[in-house]
């Protein structure tokens, strides 16, 4: 794979600025190094003082640290984002109608149009959903759709994030910081907001409040704690949105109600935005072990009398194996040709698969059906021979636990080193929102980039960092 | 037939509760051959919180004990009509795919000593296959009240020789689905013919049959379930179909006082 075949979301192919840019490198043109220089340093120190930080998990230990910002943003055209969002939303749709049918009638299986074991060896699948009806028949109240772009006009969906997408609150911190630091370069650019989201998310999620709700629905977001990654977010979404944050400990079963202890009593709430994993949701029906979950939660959600973002069990949908068969779920759900293009994708299950996997390691980027974060995975082309030897082993062993891709040469954003501008490689997390109102799309996302010259991973629990992306306005 | 069931659970605790939940699973399930007449749940030391419907049409009632409580009594009562249909329960209408019930659980994990039994279950038809299963299984793993522990698995009661009804249902629903059959746990009353005070809740297993649907083996009694018989609670095992799951905080040594009266009308 040369340098040259890279799509450059600043240079294009062939080294001609793009359009998107074009005010941008005016811009940076004018500018002083130095002055920027500062400017990155203040970026780090701002992010410091907000405290957004992020746990990394080493083999051994979990060591806090900032995820790194570059001040160069990722860029995308009004036109761009439009073709995107009709993407995304076709997508989203048909992640929601395919839970409807997986805990409903199973259409999709009898139609044979995907094969039974996908759901019933699927760990995420929660047989307590099965003839659950989530209030407005929302399952995914809000998901994190993973792009990578690999040219001018070819974007794939790498990931859908159907359970607890995590990020959002890098989004918005990234566009604050960038407000604070350049004003002046949002005076001559027209950049869509992603301010909005934080109501946009309260309002969706109060859209999705059961019939038991008296009043203005109460929403609260569910945290598993202070030691968790994300709980800077979870508090930070909390905040900005004006929900209570609690912890299952401050919540219990009240007059057929789940109800959070305040001065005034036992308050009842209608929504839960939970960033609990299903298993720890609640000990009474799930893990018995679990400190973090309400008791009865489950029941009490079964009853109608509370709603919880996302539904449990919607892991079903983001498994790899079932991504896999997405371009055949969006087409039985909606009727029509999927938007966005899928990874193609070999499941290690089926013996053909797996024989040209083991044939191509070297090739391929293997992952585990089950991962996220970039962990437990193989990219074959920058992997030691030791590497894929071991991982040939656990592949062999456990086959269904894996799916391959080819690798992407995923597009790059200059990054600002001390050297100038130099490429790497990206991705993006719009952020999506589903209620009964509609699908809202927030203008952007997250960009992540692999802040390694030629690194292809670009997790943050990888090392990777993050830049502002910005929708320009038509 | 008509059947009368009148079923109280009391906890005791020598502590007073600070918190506690319990799930019921002790309303009788109306379809297939059995129609609930009347049916309700009375709670002293306790409210009603939700009641639901699961995924294998049980009746779920949440009910919270009351704080300080020292005691918390369930009274669930009613009448049902059953007609008797020599153990076949008939089609299985969902929810919950069947092939849900082909899945294993910790309690009925397929091991060696199922393996054993198993593989003496002679039959031509699936139905003979399957009636000559809980005749081994009889035989093999003694009948013995008290015998066995609830937490037991269905190979640790097959190394142990002795089990109740519970421990029989669970050997039958691992060795059942090992053959292919999609099979599910019953819990429910027998009414025994010399007694109307029962000793305790009774439970069978059921397992799906092409052309049949489920068809129900009582395996401790040698019998296919028949008008004496109230289908109260299914699920993949014990677990999942119990009459009375909890959790709390304080109400340390906890006694339990099980009364069943079922009575032909």
């Amino acid at each position: 794979m040369s340098e040259g075949s890279i799509f450059d979301e600043m240079w294009g192919q062939d080294q001609a600025l793009r359009d998107p840019y074009s005010e941008f490198q005016t811009w940076f043109e004018e500018q002083d190094p130095k002055r920027l220089r500062v400017k990155q340093r203040e970026a780090d120190e701002l992010f410091r003082l907000t405290g957004i930080t992020f746990n990394v998990y080493g083999r051994q230990e979990a060591e806090e640290r900032l995820i790194p910002f570059d001040i160069v943003p990722r860029i995308i055209s009004a036109r761009e984002w439009l073709k995107l969002s009709k993407g995304i939303e076709q997508r989203v749709r048909a992640i929601n109608a395919f839970l409807g049918d997986i805990y409903g009638r199973q259409e999709i299986i009898k139609a044979g149009r995907i094969p039974v074991e996908m759901i019933a060896r699927n760990e995420a699948f929660l047989p307590q959903m099965i003839g659950v009806k989530p209030a407005g028949g929302v399952y995914t109240h809000i998901v994190g759709i993973d792009l990578v772009r690999t040219a001018d006009n070819e974007f794939y969906v790498l990931e859908d994030n159907a359970r607890t997408p995590s990020g959002v609150s890098y989004m918005l911190e990234n566009r604050e910081t960038m407000l604070q630091m350049f004003p002046e370069l949002f005076a001559r650019t027209s950049v869509q907001p992603v301010s909005n989201y934080p109501s946009d998310l309260r309002r969706s999620l109060g859209a999705c409040a059961p019939d038991a709700t008296d009043g203005p629905p109460t929403v609260a977001v569910l945290t598993p704690g202070i030691y968790n990654s994300a709980y800077f977010e979870h508090a930070f979404l909390a905040d900005q949105m004006g929900a209570e944050l609690v912890e299952g400990h401050d919540l219990r079963v009240v007059d057929g109600r789940v109800a959070m202890r305040t001065t005034r009593g036992f308050q009842p709430i209608d929504v839960l935005y939970r960033r609990v994993d299903d298993d720890f949701l609640d000990p009474l029906n799930f893990n018995p072990d679990s400190q973090l979950g309400v008791p009865g939660i489950m029941d009490v959600y079964r009853a109608g009398g509370i709603t919880i973002a996302n539904a449990p069990g919607t892991g079903v949908a983001d498994d790899k194996a079932v991504y896999s068969y997405m371009p055949e779920i969006v087409e039985f759900y909606t009727g029509e040709r999927p938007i966005l293009e899928n990874v193609p994708t070999w499941r290690c299950s089926e013996p053909e698969s797996l024989a040209y996997v083991l044939d191509n390691l070297a090739d391929l980027v293997v992952k585990e059906v089950h991962g996220s974060g970039g962990y437990g995975m193989l990219i074959g082309p920058t992997a030691t021979k030791k590497d894929i030897a071991e991982f040939r082993k656990k592949l062999q062993s456990r086959p269904g636990n894996y799916i391959a891709q080819p690798t992407l040469s995923l597009s790059t954003v200059p990054i600002f080193t001390n050297k100038g501008l130099a490429p790497r490689h990206v991705d993006l997390r719009p952020f999506v929102l589903v209620s009964p109102e509609g699908i809202n799309i927030t203008p952007g996302g997250l960009t992540r980039v692999a802040l390694q010259k030629g690194s292809l991973v670009v997790n943050s629990s990888q090392g990777g960092g993050t830049k502002d992306t910005w929708v320009l306005e038509d | 037939m008509r059947l009368k069931i009148r079923h109280a659970t009391r906890y005791q605790f020598a502590e007073p509760v600070i918190y506690g939940l319990q799930q019921l699973r002790k309303t009788p399930k109306t379809g297939h051959q059995q129609e609930v007449i009347s049916w309700s749940t009375h709670v002293e030391g306790g409210q009603k919180e939700v009641t639901f419907e699961d995924n294998h049409h049980n009746v779920v009632e949440l009910i919270s004990i009351d704080r300080d409580a020292t005691q918390v009594t369930v009274i669930s009562e009613g009448e049902v009509e059953i007609e008797g249909s020599s153990g076949i329960v008939g089609r299985h209408p969902g929810p919950s795919p069947l092939w849900l019930y082909e899945r294993d659980t910790p309690l009925t994990k397929f091991g060696p000593g199922c393996r054993a039994l198993a593989r003496e279950a002679d039959g031509g038809t699936d139905l003979e296959k399957l009636h000559a299963l809980s005749e081994v299984i009889r035989d093999a793993v003694k009948y013995e009240v008290g015998a066995s522990h609830p937490d037991w698995t269905a190979e640790e009661a097959v190394a142990e020789g002795v089990g109740v009804c519970q421990d029989h249902s669970h050997i039958f629903l691992a060795c059942a689905r090992h053959l292919g059959y999609p099979a599910r746990y019953v819990s429910g009353y027998l009414m025994m013919n010399d007694r109307v005070d029962q000793d305790a809740t009774h439970a069978w297993a059921e397992a799906h049959v092409d052309g049949l649907g489920w068809v129900g083996f009582d395996i401790s009694n040698g019998y296919s379930p028949d008008e004496r018989y109230v289908r109260v609670a299914t699920g993949l095992d014990y677990t999942e179909a119990a009459p009375v799951i909890g959790t709390r905080f304080g109400g340390a040594h906890e006694a339990l006082d099980v009364q069943i009266q079922v009575a032909q009308q």
